[in-house]
């Protein structure tokens, strides 16, 4: 049939299963907003085009599906430049449409034109620019497959307002994508399997190390069948959190920079390290050249380019996670590695003394505290959407999550600002979840104005400020390593509760650790989004901490009381 | 070591930027980058030069792997293939030095293209070593413009690669006849 660019566009996003877009008109993609009103998709208006991505994100790690934002040319595509960066580091399946000026005056510098398909050519997985009406549909359907296949990741489809207007025939292609240059590699080849398979036998002190494949490629059933069956306890990346439960007696929990000692002097114990799907980033590995040196090493990974990049492995396989699993499934032997658990039991033990979770409050409000309440408050079953910074580590280690896709936080970019954007887009994936954004005070005011999104949506997120009154980690660092000059790091906040108020959403204040329960129980009770603003103790530091590119030994270790912790002595 | 990568790309507007875009941004090397097109519409070819002792070829060939738009790399180094650079000369010439130039011209089996009352060009084709001579030896007698046009390789002998897999690959084969020519309409960036 004869259809306009613009309404090729969302004949496309239907078929591709989209019911939701999140985004921002302008001149240049009008024509497609003005053909959307045709369509059954619901459009949520952001407030600036970042929220948009960072909608997106939310929706496609909270669902598992690609997640759509769209934006007008100019400034609107570039104000989604850090939310597709974000996607990119996380691998995140989402799908960018921008309008383009044009096809006649690109590069003339015309009005709200800029170069997007350049700009977005390092922090994309693939881009187009499309300038006929009749290339949309193949622009957009190939798009969506490499979005959701192989290693995931953004796409960008920028398109011409010309393009957009004229009228093409329209046939919808359903025989599956065909790039001769793009074939992710599922499969694991036989030769290496039986090569990992030989260190996997000789192995008396094997650990997992989990990250995120195990949440994207629905890994958890085979990741917990071979640890279970070969006896190896598993090391979490922050991304992979969730992906097995936290309750399961193999589970050590989060490793790297902000890791238990246990995890990562476990990984600097083992004799053989299995990397699940996590790519060695510098937050995890600590100082490379005294990394797990005992260890050998194997990398199953769906990006070939990530194995050997940082850290040389014995045995490097390229395939999906759970294909590969699968694989090796049935010849892995059943053993018990009883010595080698024991020994991580008895540091865990001489660790939990120092947690703060059973320490008293003493009259603070410490941050940690706050979380771990709210962990049992939810009882561990809400999903979680961080911001980054301290909150986004004490998250980490207090709140448990013992499903996958319950806990969304920007990993690799840490963009602050990510936590309330990407919350209400994770509502649109899961409307039936209890949500709970957990922000810090600073990455709040990022993306702050979102807030109206929310009041305007009518849905219900629940906003945690972990107010301390400073750029907590930064401060934290400056406290470390700068001898305490606090460069740019307090802050003079407006009142969050008035704030959630002059947008017509509740706010709830606390101060005391008493009135957690309480605080919880009055956000529940509001039908809208809420906003409670926990004042918490202003210098808290996250413990215990690798310092970058330190050994992962060398910890800063938690204080044994609490008074340690405490701001000013 | 110096690498000789031979990379098959779709060829889209913008494929070229991509491919230095990502030598860029992950702060690889490249010593010399020659694109053209091949026996078959739609698919070109590069040859990118790399010195091995900065930069990691297993890491480069596989990051050209992630960009949509490569069909296939080759690292012809370890395998006889001719490789050939071609360098433009243009010498300050005389009626004493004339003949010497001939001479050395006549050696390195380098073409005269010009002439003038003052100048020579010549025309070299070889590998890198036989045109680092030539330039060597013709430096003394003054250089005053010199052109290369970067390497480009091809494997001795049937090689590895045949005619149906590269036309496998083009998108020209993969459209209706009606799109084969000119502007498809989609640039895989610009």
């Amino acid at each position: 049939m004869q259809l306009k660019g613009a309404q090729v566009i969302w004949e496309c996003l239907v078929r591709e299963g989209v019911d939701v877009v999140f985004g921002y008109p302008g001149g240049a993609i009008l024509p497609a907003y003005d053909a959307m009103l045709d369509y059954p998709i619901h459009h949520v208006l952001v407030r600036h085009e970042q929220g948009a991505t960072h909608m997106a994100d939310g929706y496609a790690r909270a669902s598992g599906k690609v997640g759509v934002a769209v934006a007008t040319s100019g400034p609107g595509a570039t104000n989604m430049v850090t939310g597709i960066a974000t996607a990119m580091m996380d691998s995140i399946p989402i799908v960018c449409i921008t309008g383009q000026v044009g096809s006649k005056v690109i590069g003339t510098d015309a009005f709200q034109e800029t170069d997007v398909t350049g700009i977005t050519l390092p922090i994309t997985k693939h881009n187009f620019l499309v300038t006929h009406a009749e290339d949309i549909a193949e622009a957009i359907r190939e798009a969506f497959f490499i979005a959701k296949s192989g290693r995931q990741g953004p796409v960008l489809v920028d398109i011409t307002k010309d393009a957009q207007q004229s009228t093409a025939e329209f046939e919808w292609d359903d025989t599956p994508v065909r790039l001769p240059g793009y074939r992710p590699q599922y499969r694991p080849l036989p030769e290496v399997v039986q090569h990992a398979m030989d260190l996997i036998k000789k192995a008396q002190r094997p650990l997992i190390l989990a990250g995120h494949a195990v949440v994207t490629s629905n890994a958890r059933r085979e990741v917990l069948e071979f640890a279970e069956k070969t006896d190896t306890p598993v090391a979490m990346t922050l991304l992979g959190l969730g992906g097995i439960p936290a309750s399961h007696p193999l589970n050590l929990g989060m490793m790297g920079m902000h890791g238990e000692s246990w995890v990562n002097n476990a990984i600097q114990q083992a004799d053989l390290l299995l990397a699940f799907g996590m790519r060695f980033d510098d937050r995890v590995t600590g100082n490379l050249k005294t990394y797990a040196v005992n260890a050998k090493k194997i990398h199953i990974e769906i990006d070939p380019s990530e194995i050997h990049k940082n850290v040389k492995v014995d045995v490097g396989i390229v395939g999906d996670l759970r294909e590969t699993l699968l694989e090796l499934l049935p010849y892995v032997p059943e053993t018990k590695h009883t010595e080698w658990r024991a020994h991580i039991d008895s540091m865990k033990g001489e660790v939990a003394v120092r947690d703060i979770q059973f320490l008293p409050d003493s009259g603070h409000l410490y941050a940690a505290h706050v979380i771990n309440d709210l962990w049992r408050l939810t009882k561990g079953q809400a999903v979680i959407v961080t911001d980054v910074g301290q909150h986004q580590m004490w998250e980490a280690q207090y709140y448990r999550h013992e499903q996958p896709r319950t806990l969304i936080t920007s990993g690799g970019l840490g963009t602050m600002g990510f936590a309330l954007p990407a919350a209400i887009g994770a509502k649109f994936a899961r409307p039936d979840a209890d949500i709970w954004a957990i922000v810090g005070d600073g990455g709040f005011q990022m993306t702050a104005a979102e807030l109206s999104t929310a009041a305007q949506e009518n849905i219900k997120v629940n906003v945690a400020v972990i107010n301390n009154g400073y750029l907590g980690m930064v401060r934290q660092w400056q406290e470390f390593f700068y001898e305490r000059r606090y460069a740019a790091t307090p802050l003079r906040n407006p009142d969050f509760v008035k704030l959630a108020e002059a947008h017509g959403l509740a706010g709830i204040r606390v101060t005391q650790r008493a009135d957690i329960p309480s605080a919880y129980e009055a956000a529940l009770a509001e039908k809208g989004t809420v906003v409670i603003d926990f004042r918490v103790e202003q210098e808290d530091s996250v413990f215990p901490m690798v310092p970058a590119g330190a050994d992962l030994e060398a910890m800063i270790r938690r204080p044994t009381s609490l008074a340690e912790t405490a701001a000013d002595p | 070591m110096i690498h000789t990568l031979v990379v098959y790309v779709e060829d889209k507007p913008g494929v070229l930027n991509r491919v230095a875009s990502l030598f860029r941004r992950r702060a690889f090397n490249i010593e010399s980058l020659t694109v053209g097109h091949t026996e078959q519409p739609g698919v070109s070819r590069m040859t990118i030069v790399i010195d091995g002792t900065q930069t990691n070829v297993e890491r480069v060939e596989q990051n050209l792997y992630k960009l949509v738009n490569v069909l296939r790399v080759d690292d012809v180094s370890s395998v006889p293939a001719v490789v050939r650079d071609l360098a433009l000369v243009k010498v300050k010439a005389n009626a004493r030095t004339r003949p010497e130039i001939l001479q050395l011209a006549h050696i390195f089996r380098a073409r005269i293209v010009d002439a003038s009352k003052t100048t020579l060009i010549l025309e070299v084709t070889g590998d890198e070593n036989k045109i680092e001579a030539t330039l060597d030896l013709l430096r003394p007698f003054g250089i005053v413009e010199m052109v290369r046009t970067g390497v480009v390789a091809m494997v001795r002998g049937p090689g590895r690669i045949d005619s149906a897999e590269v036309a496998s690959w083009s998108s020209a084969a993969r459209k209706p006849a009606a799109e084969q020519e000119g502007d498809s309409g989609i640039n895989h960036s610009v």
